[in-house]
């Protein structure tokens, strides 16, 4: 089994917001991230496949490919956009780097083809980043 | 569903790596420069990553402002700009990354209890780092 990762660097704004809870409360739980016009991050997006190498290309995974889908996937819909209210999986969903790294595990999971998805690391900075493996609990 | 989050820190201390149990000539020759007797200093960076079901309400693992204010309060502010010698958990051991990733897995095992403790890795340089996630049997 190898494994093989590749990046990509998107930018969006975003904001921490729960319709059940009160006014004070969504400042408590979310503080400055609770401003309703949003705040942006460059995310870098760390995509990891896991699968066998194919012995007569001595690939894993087409890279192309792989590079191709998470282009069309999350890029295109996620890159310069406001994800609150361009990005339908936070219409309901607070966009937090925790539900970001399970979206955009969602979009490219059955998108792939050959190698398996391994790991969808988000980092919102250089100092805070999820990983999702996919775990239900 | 369940996610890991990681959160770096940074701090800053001296120390030097001497052994009561060996010779002089034998703690150089272990030591090399990190036992030069006044000791010196390394800008640290800590990883700090727990784990858990992700909190529909919040979208969070936990919540990061509950994790800094426990690194800052309990980690940070204790190694911060000190000399790792004179701390009680380093008087009858070497400070070494490998014990002082010990010693802040352990704070953060007893006390941070917003998320599940998965590792703690320490970078001592750029070009070292320590990793610890916990022993199945008491470490010493």
């Amino acid at each position: 089994m190898v494994y093989l990762t590749r990046k990509a660097e998107f930018s969006a704004s975003h904001y921490y917001h729960n319709p059940d809870f009160t006014p004070e409360e969504n400042l408590r739980v979310f503080g400055k991230c609770n401003n309703s016009h949003g705040h942006g991050h460059n995310y870098m997006l760390e995509v990891t496949v896991k699968g066998e190498v194919d012995p007569r290309s001595g690939f894993v995974v087409d890279l192309k490919q792989l590079k191709e889908v998470m282009h069309r996937e999350v890029l295109d819909a996620m890159d310069h956009r406001f994800l609150n209210k361009e990005v339908p999986e936070f219409f309901t969903r607070i966009p937090t780097t925790e539900n970001l790294a399970i979206a955009i595990w969602q979009r490219l999971e059955t998108k792939l083809e050959k190698a398996q998805l391994h790991r969808v690391r988000v980092y919102e900075t250089p100092d805070l980043f999820v990983d999702f493996y996919g775990e239900a609990s | 569903m369940k996610a890991h989050l990681t959160r770096r820190y940074r701090f800053s201390a001296s120390h030097r790596l001497h052994s009561e149990e060996m010779s002089a000539d034998e703690n150089r020759a272990t030591y090399g420069k990190c036992n030069n007797p006044y000791g010196h200093g390394h800008n640290y960076t800590l990883e700090v990553t727990v784990s858990g079901a992700v909190d529909q309400s919040t979208g969070m693992v936990c919540n990061l402002a509950d994790l800094d204010g426990f690194v800052e309060r309990e980690v940070l502010s204790r190694y911060d700009l000190q000399n790792l010698n004179t701390l009680q958990e380093f008087a009858q051991q070497v400070p070494t990354t490998e014990n002082l990733s010990v010693e802040i897995y352990e704070i953060l095992h007893r006390g941070f209890e917003k998320a599940h403790l998965e590792r703690v890795r320490i970078e001592e340089t750029m070009m070292n780092s320590f990793e610890y996630s916990g022993a199945a049997e008491p470490k010493r």
